[in-house]
């Protein structure tokens, strides 16, 4: 299958009906322990002696901290330790994990404990350190603190303010243009322009957030449990922070309870429970509340957009421009300035558009810190630019469907080159029938029925109508990742991954995968994900491409092993690679599936570095694959929805909602 | 309150001689005390559910309790479903119809309906989908927890006629 460009060249996959497990809705091999209370989350995961961290927190959104009197909580019996900002001062502030525009943006990163000042409420002022959980948050109730309330800044768009001797709360100017966008706006014959906001949100899985920081002096390893989302990465940035080598601190993740994107950044108290370890010489664990939750871990999306779209009489857009002012919250958290970047370069999404200019002023405020939470910038823009589009079809009187067919981006287009970036890369979209997509969306949603109805309830007094957006999305970020596959003289296969597990489905797909390529029970099939001392490197579970690296990683490691069995199994069974297949675990011959075999676990005796019948083969049935790509690929889809607002209440009802997508292939039906 | 009481809970038929302080809740204990992690801390204030256990005959949100309430009742948790290796028909059912993402809200949401079938065995439709709306899931599972719940049910009945 082409990708687009010559030399991107990619298997081509058997038939559906040849598949035995990809592209069938199995069930998970994750679900098991999960059913049985045999789950492993942050909050099951305890070592001897272990120590409980609380965090006191910022009552107030910004204040100047004159002092904190901790002697009360200290006095308390199973009270270790109290520290404040004066307690960690040479430790870093929380780094940047991404984004090339960070290092503007250093002097506003989080300290682990606030320094002089509180800038949201739900800050980390203090952290106690007690025998007991329940003791710990006794003990930071006991911590009193003398702050000098300051103003607050609420709104983004509001003038900026002062953050700090010499630093505004304007933190960085950002823009993204091509085009004349002066010259198109100049001689277009209508213009709109558009004052739009998009609501702060955050995700709230399931599970709060936790970490458990080990220090095995013995070994001088650092560990930390409960992470997610991105293990690998996140170690990168904790190395850097505590100044410790790779090999010398390992991040594991278990079970997760949910991600949202919000989950399995680098929090303050994911480094407060690393230091805690290694000085205070026990185990630290910290389980996060519901309203810390809430008050703390990242949000997002809260934007205003002054956006205008020229176009001419035919509804033919000619330019785009968009104002951004995005609130970031008090700090700038792991991401950086990533976000307003991102939304400004997937704007534009399905439609042509010659000119372009945004730009975004990234201010902060005295709320929460804010960073990605579900497709971070690729909902605020959607939102945007499918508003322009509604809008020139109200101007014109045409139908903004028309609007949306008119100016689509056609197949015959592909593969199409934007001059913009995302996430570090030129866009460049691999594929896509837009139009087809959603002609196939408005069929579903039996789009003229459905308008003839709404009109007539509205004709009655009701206030309701149906939104549709279409837009473009993006998955597959390279460039590379890698995977290795043993199997063992029992003949269990193991797949470790880099990748990581917040309840998608990640185990049950790689097994799927390596099953179908190497011939064996997806259910005999161990996936490791989210630990670095299993494995050097790793993606993790974010922006949408752990099924594209880490199964592409998995194929190819899983098409090296069934070689390097094949190989030896010739030799054994005296006849040539060809005539050998794998299934359910067994090389056999292609000619009689039903006669002699040998068992992959047998196969791996061969292998061992004691054997005879290895030759000069390298020991052990254990490969590595890896998986390039150079390119992101951008997948798509219409939403429609039908809502209806009461006009005593304001209460809002969602009567109706279809999701299109071209996903593509499906690994497992059930888990799309 | 911070004086430790002894008392003895019945967990899963098991007994469990613990000692803490009055204001433990009850799934503190059954998670730190007893052992049995499979019971879930979502909110620890009543309101997501994760935590339901059945105490008696009744579904009870185990964060809302103390742990000295629940002396000489009978406590059952997720960990008491299987019967060894054999899945209930709930939990069969959840695996089927993919009724689980993360699985954090899972065991929650498995008490709730074991002990709804037991007291309702032929709950109709409507019912049923009000008594699952008192347990939160985030990866967006309704749909396949209610058809895991109705699945089981449709079997558990027949077990039961047969």
């Amino acid at each position: 299958m082409s990708h687009g460009k010559p030399g991107r060249t990619y298997p081509t996959p058997p038939a559906a009906k040849d598949r035995r497990v990809i592209g069938h809705p199995v069930t998970r091999i994750e679900d098991r322990p999960l059913v049985t209370g045999h789950g492993r989350y942050a909050g099951d995961i305890n070592f001897d002696h272990q120590l409980h961290m609380r965090i006191v927190r910022a009552p107030v959104a910004h204040a100047k901290i004159n002092g904190i009197d901790a002697s009360a909580a200290l006095a308390l019996p199973g009270v270790v330790a109290v520290w404040t900002n004066a307690d960690i001062a040479t430790l870093s502030p929380i780094d940047f994990r991404a984004d090339k525009s960070a290092e503007s943006l250093k002097a506003y990163r989080q300290p682990a404990l606030a320094k002089g000042r509180v800038r949201y409420v739900g800050d980390p002022v203090a952290a106690v350190f007690a025998e007991d959980p329940y003791l710990a948050e006794d003990a930071a109730e006991l911590v009193q603190l003398d702050l000098e309330e300051l103003p607050v800044i609420v709104s983004a768009s509001d003038k900026p303010g002062t953050f700090d001797d010499g630093l505004h709360t304007e933190a960085g100017l950002f823009t993204h243009t091509f085009g004349d966008v002066e010259a198109a706006f100049k001689t277009a014959p209508h213009i709109i322009e558009l004052d739009l906001v998009t609501g702060r949100h955050s995700g709230v899985p399931m599970e709060t957030r936790g970490a458990i920081g080990r220090y095995d002096a013995a070994r001088d390893l650092l560990e930390l449990h409960g992470a997610a989302k991105i293990p690998h990465r996140n170690r990168e940035t904790l190395c850097r922070m505590l100044d410790r080598s790779p090999s010398a601190l390992h991040v594991f993740e278990s079970h997760v309870g949910g991600g949202f994107g919000i989950r399995g950044e680098i929090y303050p108290e994911d480094v407060l429970v690393l230091l805690a370890a290694v000085r205070l010489g026990r185990p630290v664990k910290w389980i996060e509340d519901r309203r810390e939750h809430l008050m703390c871990a990242n949000q997002g999306r809260e934007q205003r957009h002054i956006a205008s779209i020229a176009f001419d009489d035919n509804g033919i857009i000619l330019g785009m421009r968009d104002e951004i002012f995005h609130d970031q919250g008090a700090y700038v958290r792991t991401h950086g300035a990533n976000v307003p970047n991102r939304t400004m370069c997937m704007l534009t999404g399905p439609y042509k558009v010659p000119a372009y200019a945004a730009i975004a002023h990234f201010r902060l405020t005295n709320k929460t810190p804010a960073a990605t939470y579900r497709a971070p910038g690729r909902y605020e823009s959607s939102f945007v630019r499918e508003r322009l589009i509604d809008a020139i079809g109200h101007k014109l009187g045409i139908d903004p469907n028309d609007v949306r067919r008119r100016n689509a981006i056609t197949p015959a287009e592909m593969p199409y080159a934007r001059p913009l970036e995302a996430l570090g890369e030129e866009i460049e979209y691999d594929s896509g029938d837009y139009i087809g997509l959603l002609d196939k969306a408005l069929a579903a949603a039996r789009w003229t029925e459905l308008q003839a109805s709404l009109a007539r309830r509205r004709a009655q007094g009701e206030a309701v109508g149906a939104g549709l957006a279409l837009f473009v999305e993006k998955s597959g970020l390279g460039p590379t990742d890698g995977v290795r596959i043993t199997v063992d003289t029992g003949g269990l296969v193991e797949v470790v991954t880099g990748g990581a597990s917040i309840g998608q489905g990640i185990e049950t797909v790689v097994a799927q995968i390596c099953a179908e390529t190497l011939g064996v029970d997806y259910r005999r099939i161990r996936v490791v994900h989210g630990r670095t001392d299993q494995i050097e490197h790793g993606i993790g579970a974010h922006a949408s491409r752990a099924t594209v690296m880490t199964g592409s990683a998995t194929h190819a490691a899983a098409l090296k092993l069934r070689d390097k069995a094949i190989d030896i199994a010739a030799e054994l069974m005296q006849t040539s690679k060809d005539a050998l297949d794998i299934i359910d675990g067994k090389v056999v011959r292609r000619d009689a599936p039903a006669g002699s075999s040998m068992a992959l676990g047998d196969i791996a005796r061969h292998l061992a570095p004691g054997s005879k019948t290895r030759g000069e083969r390298e020991p052990g049935l254990s490969v590595t694959g890896w998986f390039t790509t150079d390119h992101q690929v951008y997948p798509y889809g219409v939403h429609i929805a039908v809502v209806c607002v009461d006009r005593d209440t304001g209460a809002v009802a969602v009567e109706k909602y279809l999701a299109a997508y071209d996903i593509g292939r499906a690994v497992n039906p059930a888990l799309v | 309150m911070n004086e430790k009481t002894s008392i003895t809970l019945n967990v899963n038929g098991r007994d469990y001689a613990v000692n803490v302080e009055p204001r433990k809740t009850l799934a503190d204990t059954i998670r730190e005390d007893c052992g049995q992690t499979g019971t879930h801390l979502g909110c620890e204030h009543g309101v997501c559910g994760a935590c339901t256990i059945i105490l008696d005959d009744a579904a009870v949100r185990s964060c809302l309790m103390f742990a000295v309430q629940a002396q000489g009742k009978r406590i059952r948790t997720v960990e008491s479903l299987a019967d060894g290796e054999t899945l209930h028909p709930l939990q069969q059912a959840f695996i089927d119809n993919h009724g689980l993402q993360c699985g954090f809200c899972t065991p929650g949401f498995l008490m709730l309906a074991a002990n709804t079938l037991e007291q309702q065995p032929d709950i109709d439709d409507a019912e049923l989908i009000e008594v699952l709306s008192s347990n939160l899931c985030r990866c967006t599972g309704y749909q396949n927890i209610i058809k895991a719940v109705r699945a089981a049910a449709v079997q558990m009945r027949e077990t039961a006629t047969r």
